[in-house]
């Protein structure tokens, strides 16, 4: 009797869940997984007859220089940004955390989240242009100091329009980082910390030896998250630069975009394929190390 | 004494972290000053960015000859600029709409209910929430055009109400509420409908709200859907439409900027609270 009544729980349970589930599931089968799956057998055709070509798509992207220089250069970038927005975010959570008037300041740098990239692109090019704000001031600077004369980089149309990049990702996102940092570090238990100090643990004793440690699994979300918002940055480097910009920021992103546009869906799926697969791969293998955390 | 210290020790630090703080906000006050100069003053300060001179851009945080034409060209003068603002409210609209309705009970599901399997999905939707736009781009205009779809709004908004962002944001939410609550309610002779409704969906807003502010910045923001699915302009959202605008028209796209901007502050301020509740739930796991 008793079995025959879980059962019948477990069988509602399971009719909800799925009664609850359809909709968004359906959706998701119809709008992504179906429509990959079919992606997936593209990626060994070819895009204009639909014939059957074995990896040849794939060896093509792999030869293709286009493709090389787009994955060195969104490599790059993640290599560069992820690890300093996380520094970044670190350091503003820490003093903050121990304020009592945060909220403020706290919006200031949330701020930057709400404004859409359009609005600030004009903004971005009064100054990095080459007659902008920033060599105005350098400029301004030199002849203060004497050190150095007129600058007139163009830090658009060079290599310069990297750094540029990284400065907007990392102005953008700081305050996403610095509100999970400190959800953080508002979670440890305060009596640790009191602990530490009552056995005359010094300030940085504490930040090494309980705050960080107890700060992993923020690290890992945030490390995910960031690198979900790297991709959003083709934005800016598309409005700033267009499809076809300086080579040190031709992205994956714009690789894809010219691609869809000359039709290339050969190319595309293949990418797309490899792309999503080595995602994949870095998420669960993210997740893996978060569960073995616990 | 060592109050008092502690006191000047905060003061300075609030200092040292409002410092950047402000300049971080920089950008929208040459956004707000720009948009009420004279097309005269902005084309003087600017004029050396698109000339090839020496000479380095200028500016005034305070304009000479404050105006309001820009603002007055763009409402009255513009019609084309309603259309772009109401394809966005559109737009923006319809998706949370969506997401809501498919979305939330997807999250009560992942939030309530342990089954078998039930755990795999839920990572397939933590990686479908991580692939970048690019990936699916394809896929996405295969099931499009296959549908009809293409340039019209529906293909817009249609894939982004299954994206599962705000399922994992709405679950977040979800998880806040102890389970006994249910349990209860079952021996109630509750339904699991009444449950959602009346226990869910009340204590669980906070992750449903935010799933919304956060949606609302991000969709605002949209461009790389519309780039790619909205080949007519009249369909385009703002957002796409802006970065179209040329230096010679500064000044009307100092305005049209403020006034994309203003919907975008207008959420952020009222719904900060959820923004940062939202952020938090992203980063939840399980």
């Amino acid at each position: 009797m008793k079995t025959h009544k879980f059962q019948f729980k477990r069988n509602k349970m399971r009719g909800a869940f799925f009664l609850f589930m359809a909709p968004s599931f359906l959706g998701i089968l119809l709008f992504v997984l179906l429509p990959f799956l079919d992606v997936f057998k593209r990626s060994f055709t070819t895009a204009v007859t639909g014939e059957f070509n074995g990896i040849q798509n794939y060896k093509t992207i792999f030869t293709n220089q286009a493709f090389v220089l787009a994955v060195k250069n969104t490599f790059r970038f993640t290599i560069v940004c992820i690890p300093l927005l996380v520094i970044v975010g670190l350091m503003i959570a820490m003093p903050l955390s121990r304020l009592k008037s945060a909220g403020m300041v706290k919006s200031l740098y949330l701020f930057p989240l709400a404004m859409p990239t359009a609005t600030i692109v004009i903004v971005w090019k009064m100054f990095f242009y080459k007659q902008g704000f920033l060599n105005l001031f350098l400029t301004r600077l030199g002849e203060l100091t004497g050190l150095w004369g007129e600058i007139h980089t163009d830090y658009l149309g060079s290599s310069a329009a990297f750094w540029v990049l990284v400065f907007s990702y990392v102005w953008k996102n700081t305050g996403y980082t610095v509100v999970l940092w400190l959800a953080g570090i508002l979670g440890i238990p305060n009596e640790m910390l009191e602990a530490a100090k009552v056995d005359g643990a010094s300030e940085w004793q504490s930040f090494f030896k309980i705050i960080l440690p107890n700060l992993k699994g923020s690290l890992y979300t945030i490390v995910i998250l960031s690198f979900l918002n790297s991709f959003k940055i083709y934005r800016e480097a598309y409005l700033v630069a267009g499809a076809y910009p300086e080579q040190d920021i031709y992205l994956l992103q714009h690789l894809f975009n010219n691609w869809f546009v000359n039709l290339d869906f050969d190319k595309m799926a293949a990418a797309a394929v490899c792309v999503g697969g080595f995602l994949f791969i870095v998420i669960m293998l993210l997740q893996h190390m978060w569960d073995s955390r616990e | 004494m060592k109050k008092y210290v502690k006191g000047i020790k905060d003061d300075i630090m609030t200092f040292l972290l409002l410092l950047p703080a402000v300049f971080v906000c920089l950008p929208i006050i040459l956004l707000v000053t720009g948009s009420v100069m004279g097309n005269g003053e902005l084309k003087q300060y600017l004029s050396p960015v698109f000339s090839d001179g020496m000479e380095f851009i200028s500016w005034k945080i305070v304009p000479n000859y404050p105006t309001f034409e820009n603002y007055g060209k763009l409402l009255f003068l513009t019609p084309q600029f309603f259309v772009l603002f109401w394809n966005s409210i559109k737009m923006v609209g319809c998706i949370l709409a969506g997401q809501l309705i498919v979305g939330v009970p997807a999250a009560w599901a992942f939030a309530v209910y342990k089954v078998k399997g039930s755990r795999l999905l839920f990572v397939l939707y933590v990686v479908l929430m991580l692939l970048p736009f690019q990936v699916t781009m394809l896929s996405s205009y295969l099931v499009l055009n296959r549908l009809g779809l293409l340039n019209t709004q529906q293909a817009v908004i249609l894939p982004a109400v299954f994206s599962t962002f705000p399922v994992f944001l709405s679950y977040g939410g979800f998880r806040t509420i102890p389970m006994q609550l249910f349990e209860a309610a079952r021996i109630d002779g509750a339904g699991e409908f009444t449950i959602f409704r009346k226990i869910g969906l009340p204590l669980g807003k906070s992750g449903l709200l935010s799933a919304m502010v956060l949606g609302f910045l991000e969709y605002w923001n949209m461009m790389e859907q519309p780039m790619a699915f909205l080949e007519e302009k009249a369909l385009w959202p703002l957002s796409l439409y802006l970065p179209e605008i040329t230096w010679a028209q500064a000044g009307y796209a100092f305005g049209a900027s403020i006034i994309t901007l203003i919907p975008a502050v207008f959420v952020f301020v009222w719904g900060q609270d959820y923004l940062e509740q939202g952020i938090i739930f992203s980063g939840l796991k399980e």
